[in-house]
């Protein structure tokens, strides 16, 4: 385990670039491209110039590009993200308490994107240039092609808004929402630690439609390479021993192909996770849902520059994380690996 | 479906939706309604015989927009892929031949931006330099330069080791030429599945660019847009202000992602393979 931990720790640091790299492209757009951010603060109304430069002072605009990134970058290292220009609050707070509701549409969104994919993935490969195969990879192209958000807003109409069965936007119920409590965010893991059926129920019902917009994002490119995945594996030669062996199918596919099918699809889980939170903006725009890809959005219609700024590193930290979780992960289904 | 089946198909789709956009927009009164300049049909009313895609809050006919409604993504997505394939290849021809600390940093920053969801990226980056097409073409072209900087490197580093270019190498041969003549067509197949995917991408990121608010000024028609708009009377029943456009996302976007699948079956057979 010393090598995971030492791996784990030089990983860690080589996100530090990558999140420079990302800042430094989000800061310079900023600052090079035509338009004053001051001005587009104040709603791009006709305010005097003396007023302009009030404020182009007050939020430390006037100073040289070096010196503003300068003073950016060392308070980021401080963990000061700045503060939110519409509300005055530090950015990081605001980030965190948005934080679980985008963990928890992420997580539900894996969820149906594994039953998708993972399962048409397995049976196109075991019926390989068959009809089922056939079908099964229009549909994980076709998938690939739909928008999400118009997928998010057919799913309103058929089922919130002609059907009934399931609300159209939020959370949580109105009502509900005032005597419910929270206590790690995850309103699903919350309901069942108060034990609050009613309360699980409302929730649930509230999470399906946007968690299977969401899943829909990634059920092509799981559903896909499982298929390429299962076909390789299916051909190597433990899977003919154990068919020699005159075990069922079933087995052979479940315990012998699968598993060792799995490591391609870990291995690329990290940019699956990256297709999964763009596809968090438009799935929680479209449902009203309060995370921060929802956040990032509405920074951005306020042109409230901290908060981008802070997301766009926020959803980097995140991601480099993933990534690190999915390599240490790797070596636990391969035990070949070996940092 | 063989490859070369694939790629018929999704060439006849892209070709469809350019005829029909250049016809739409040479011809705005094709339909018999013009599309924003008509408005004298009933307020939104479901499909019938005379609005087939039925009419918006307006007054304006739904199909007479729906078709010339991806003029802007059609626009966007092809620059931004030519953008970001050219500055994008000659980056990793670049990176790949130079080595040493530059191929590093490149490398990194390139590495960073692609880990980085494409999607956030080119919102974030719309919202910095403003609405309107130049601003949508800048910043999906920005999102996708590391592909092809990806591509282009790989396939450099590999070429360099082989024996065929240190022959050349030895009897006088300078980078550009190896490039050109040498690591380009080899580069070419790879390429060309890649911009097809990216093209299909793209029509999705600009759609989704206008929905939310940052593509082209009403009252040109735009299917992102027209989405958004419609999507204010989704909850009394209007459906087909959202459905139509959105059908046409997918097909449009569908059908490049053919071409790309047709190209990969043919450039790379193995994936056909069956097994035994």
């Amino acid at each position: 385990m010393g090598g995971i931990a030492k791996y784990a720790a030089q990983r860690l640091l080589l996100t530090i670039p990558m999140v420079l790299v990302l800042l430094t492209v989000v800061f310079l757009f900023l600052r090079v491209m035509p338009g004053d951010p001051v001005s587009a603060m104040l709603g791009g109304k006709n305010v005097s110039a003396q007023v302009l430069a009030q404020y182009r002072e007050k939020w430390g605009f006037d100073r040289p590009i070096h010196v503003q990134y300068a003073e950016y970058m060392s308070s980021l290292f401080r963990g000061d993200f700045g503060r939110s220009l519409r509300t005055g609050r530090p950015v990081l707070e605001e980030l965190f308490i948005r934080f679980p509701a985008t963990i928890e549409l992420a997580l539900f969104g894996i969820f149906f994107s594994v039953v998708f994919g993972f399962t048409t993935g397995v049976v196109a490969a075991t019926r390989a240039d068959r009809l089922a195969d056939h079908s099964i990879r229009v549909f994980h192209i076709a998938s690939f092609a739909v928008p999400l958000f118009w997928l998010g807003l057919m799913l309103q109409v058929i089922f919130a808004v002609k059907l009934g069965w399931l609300p159209v936007a939020s959370r949580i119920g109105g009502r509900m929402a005032f005597t419910f409590q929270q206590i790690t965010g995850l309103y699903v893991l919350d309901a069942i630690l108060r034990w609050d059926g009613k309360a699980l129920a409302d929730v649930a019902r509230h999470l399906v439609l946007p968690a299977f917009t969401l899943g829909i994002a990634l059920t092509g490119l799981q559903g896909r390479i499982t298929r390429a995945s299962m076909l390789e594996v299916l051909d190597a030669d433990y899977v003919t021993t154990a068919r020699a062996k005159g075990l069922k199918e079933r087995t052979v596919v479940l315990v012998h192909a699968l598993r060792n099918a799995l490591i391609p699809i870990v291995t690329v889980f990290g940019l699956q996770f990256a297709v999964l939170m763009g596809g968090a903006v438009l799935t929680e725009t479209v449902f009203s849902w309060p995370g921060i890809a929802s956040y990032l959005v509405r920074s951005i219609e306020a042109r409230d520059y901290y908060s981008i700024q802070g997301s766009v590193v926020f959803v980097a930290l995140f991601i480099s994380v993933i990534n690190l979780i999915v390599d240490v992960f790797y070596s636990v289904i391969d035990p070949r690996v070996r940092y | 479906m063989r490859g070369q089946t694939i790629l018929k198909v999704g060439i006849a789709i892209v070709a469809a939706f350019l005829i029909m956009t250049v016809l739409a927009t040479q011809m705005p009164t094709l339909t018999g309604y013009h599309p924003w300049l008509y408005r004298g049909a009933p307020r939104l009313q479901g499909p019938t015989t005379q609005h087939w895609m039925g009419t918006d809050q307006l007054q304006r006919d739904v199909f007479s927009r729906t078709i010339g409604g991806g003029k802007a993504s059609l626009i966007v997505a092809f620059s931004a892929v030519a953008i970001s394939m050219t500055v994008g290849s000659i980056l990793g021809w670049i990176s790949g031949f130079a080595g040493g600390w530059l191929d590093r940093v490149l490398s990194l920053a390139m590495d960073a931006i692609y880990s980085f969801p494409s999607m956030i990226l080119a919102i974030v980056l719309v919202a910095m330099i403003g609405s309107g097409l130049a601003p949508m073409i800048w910043a999906v072209a920005f999102v996708y330069i590391p592909t092809y900087f990806r591509v282009t490197r790989a396939e450099v580093l590999q070429v360099r080791e082989t024996t065929y270019v240190e022959a050349i190498r030895a009897i006088g041969a300078s980078n550009t030429r190896i490039v050109l003549r040498h690591v380009a067509p080899n580069t070419v197949n790879a390429i060309m599945a890649v911009s097809s995917f990216n093209l299909a991408d793209a029509i999705l990121t600009v759609a989704a660019l206008s929905f939310l608010g940052f593509g082209l000024p009403p009252p040109a028609p735009d299917w992102g847009f027209d989405i958004q708009n419609g999507q204010k009377y989704l909850q009394s029943g209007a459906w087909w202000l959202v459905t139509f456009p959105g059908l046409m996302i997918i097909a449009l976007s569908l059908g490049f992602g053919l071409i790309g699948e047709g190209i990969s079956d043919l450039v790379n057979p193995k994936r056909k393979r069956r097994h035994a």
